[in-house]
């Protein structure tokens, strides 16, 4: 029972990780430039092709994770540069409506260029099999992804709380003309993290590639989850992603592994049968709707 | 005035009866309107039955039944919201004389009925609810593949045959789910120690994975089609659960889609069909043969039912001379079979269910050294679906 536990823990800890690559990019975005941006899931999605084209045609994982993250980063700055600066002064309905826009065509665009086929896309065969974890097995691959999520959670702490950078960022987050007035280039500051957040998603995309399938519209269900997990945390804080992001996956594994079993002792089995999986996928609504009752800025908000 | 009114109602029954004889009239073609999931995790279902229907119109000089054939293929995007509007579109702007092509039988239910109230006949390729099988069975519904329980009975006959003890089942939330589960268990009166509903288009199954491992069951049967099936099972190698459980598919979760994605941990695993590409008979061998000439693939029984629908229809408007709107003689028509399955024999149960033999394949390396499936024996012999006494359809 205890391994039971403890392994789903890791698999709501992996899930949460991966999760959290994606809500600290859209965090940042949506915290400093007060820009709803819709097409996030489209740059995880685009990401998530290029690693997979390039690791096809360059046989390795690592090439092409490095590749679709430089891609998407360049993308992503090239997107702020152009179109998406331009909505910043406008209201969050024409934003909506414009990076909606843009996930209807990178989806085209897509498809056109891959095809409506989900690729293929495989970890690298040394983490294909389980490892034996303290008398119980564990898949390498989602071992992996917990260390990568870890390790970027870590460096954007490190980047976010101790340098000059992260300052300015921070700065942006909880007042923009004030950050202005102080001198800083919050234009140049802006199409930085919008690159970084195009970057983590890229990276989030590769790595849950050869778990989930690469697909035209994978960006959009991970979407939901981001806007969940970033309103749950407060919005434009990446310490609020991060345990925003933890609390979705663990809720989301734990209730749908549990809730099933759980509704068995006291309903009867066709009953939770039906019940248990319906209830376990509405489970963190429930839980952002409980936070937002509480706490309506969310669990850290950044703005004061 | 008096003359004038009788003229002006001989002039209208003069017309009503021109436009009575036109409809009566042979067609100069047919229309099919091919509603399926081409998109999403569902999407190599839906692809290759329309591979599999347009390479039978192919093969009969693009007619069906001697009339040019126009075939219409949408995307569902396995949204039922999105199918009906379509369905709506082939009915109302296209006025198709058939249509076909949906895999899931969420959607299936969803458009059922407007198509059978605008008598429309729909050939199910693939979706066989229990529904239409049992008491809302319909004259303009014809399902040319199987009813969703029979493949599900067959794996849990054999499992239950084999002596597995403690099993437990996988299959989404949906309607096709719930009849995977029920035709399993009528076969298999071993234990299940747990039924488990993911939702459907799941990718990801961490949880469900680890629950399994805590059970320790003999035997996993899972229903997980296209997308989702290929992510089980690389899960289920990748957790290390293939060394103590045999895992057990129906024909879906274990055909060419889904082989090609995952590889050899497919090697060993046993499946139920009602066809298979290694089956001896003219028709399917011109089938496979030309199919992989077509696309450079195997078929797989997606494909093949598919191929049978277009046949199917092939027949019946052969058999009718062209007159599509003699609904009465169109039925009887379907329901007679004018062709032969690349599957063999079969026949129409009066819910106009297929009467057919069910078969175990398992999957291992072809003479080619290709890893793919090999029949192995029958499970049943004209086996026909546990619905059809509530159907009160002559």
């Amino acid at each position: 029972m205890t391994q039971l536990i403890l392994e789903q823990a890791l698999n709501g800890l992996q899930f949460g990780l991966m999760l959290f690559l994606l809500a600290a990019g859209l965090t940042l975005v949506f915290g400093i430039m007060d820009m709803i941006n819709l097409a996030h899931g489209s740059l995880y999605m685009v990401g998530a092709y290029l690693a997979a084209a390039v690791t096809q045609a360059s046989g390795s994982f690592m090439v092409g994770i490095g590749t679709a993250m430089l891609v998407t980063a360049l993308l992503g700055a090239l997107l702020e540069v152009s179109l998406l600066r331009r909505l910043y002064a406008r209201d969050h309905l024409a934003q909506v409506l414009a990076t909606f826009a843009l996930i209807l065509i990178a989806n085209e665009v897509v498809r056109m260029i891959w095809g409506a086929q989900p690729m293929l896309l495989n970890a690298p065969e040394a983490l294909s099999g389980p490892v034996s974890l303290a008398g119980f097995f564990y898949p390498a691959y989602r071992l992996l992804l917990i260390g990568v999520g870890v390790l970027v959670a870590g460096l954007l702490y490190l980047l976010v709380s101790h340098t000059r950078l992260g300052m300015w960022v921070r700065a942006g987050a909880s007042n923009r003309e004030m950050t202005e007035a102080l001198g800083v280039n919050v234009r140049l500051l802006f199409t930085a993290v919008f690159a970084a957040g195009a970057a983590l998603c890229a990276l989030a995309g590769a790595m849950l590639g050869p778990l989930l399938a690469v697909q035209v519209g994978m960006g959009e269900s991970i979407l939901i989850l981001a806007f969940v997990v970033i309103v749950i945390g407060g919005i434009g804080s990446i310490r609020g992603a991060l345990v925003g992001s933890l609390m979705v996956g663990l809720v989301d594994t734990l209730g749908r592994a549990a809730l099933p079993s759980l509704l068995r002792e006291f309903l009867s089995p066709e009953v939770a049968s039906s019940l248990g999986p319906a209830l376990a996928s509405i489970l963190i609504y429930v839980l952002m709707a409980a936070i937002l009752f509480w706490r309506p800025e969310g669990l850290f908000p950044a703005r004061g | 005035m008096r003359p004038t009114k009788c003229l002006f109602a001989l002039a209208t029954l003069l017309l009503l009866g021109t436009s009575v004889h036109a409809a009566e009239a042979s067609r100069t073609s047919v229309k099919v309107g091919f509603l399926s999931t081409l998109s999403g995790p569902g999407a190599g279902l839906g692809i290759d039955i329309r591979d599999g229907f347009n390479l039978a119109v192919k093969q009969l000089n693009g007619k069906l039944g001697g009339l040019p054939a126009e075939v219409i293929v949408v995307d569902d995007q396995q949204k039922p919201e999105v199918a009906q509007q379509v369905a709506e579109k082939f009915m109302k702007k296209d006025k198709v004389d058939f249509m076909t092509g949906i895999v899931f039988s969420n959607i299936m239910l969803a458009v059922g009925q407007p198509v059978f109230d605008n008598k429309t006949f729909y050939i199910s390729a693939n979706a066989g609810p229990s529904q239409y099988a049992g008491e809302q069975c319909n004259p303009y519904f014809f399902n040319v593949a199987w009813q969703n329980d029979n493949l599900h009975e067959a794996v849990g006959k054999y499992v239950m045959d084999k002596g597995f003890k403690n099993v437990v089942l996988v299959a989404p939330n949906y309607p096709g789910g719930k009849d995977a589960m029920v035709g399993f268990k009528r076969f298999y009166k071993g234990k299940v120690s747990e039924e488990i509903y993911t939702k459907l288009g799941q990718l990801d199954y961490a949880a469900e994975l680890a629950q399994i491992r805590s059970l320790k069951p003999d035997a996993v049967f899972f229903f997980l089609p296209g997308g989702m099936g290929i992510n089980f099972v690389k899960q289920f190698v990748a957790a290390g659960l293939s060394s103590d459980t045999q895992l057990f598919a129906p024909g879906f979760s274990a055909d060419e889609d889904v082989i090609k994605a995952v590889g050899a941990p497919m090697l060993g695993m046993f499946n139920s069909s009602h066809w298979a590409h290694d089956m001896e008979n003219a028709e399917n061998k011109r089938f496979v043969a030309d199919f992989q000439k077509e696309y450079g693939r195997l078929p797989s029984l997606y494909a093949s039912q598919g191929y049978d629908a277009a046949f199917l229809i092939d027949g019946a408007v052969r058999d009718v001379k062209g007159r599509l709107d003699d609904k009465e003689a169109l039925r009887k028509a379907l329901e007679a079979k004018h062709f032969k399955s690349v599957r063999g024999d079969f026949k129409f149960n009066r819910n106009h269910y297929p009467v057919q033999n069910y078969y175990l394949r398992v999957i291992g390396r072809d003479a080619q050294g290709r890893i793919t499936n090999k029949t192995m024996g029958t499970v049943f012999t004209n086996h026909a679906d546990a619905y059809v006494a509530q159907c009160k359809m002559k």
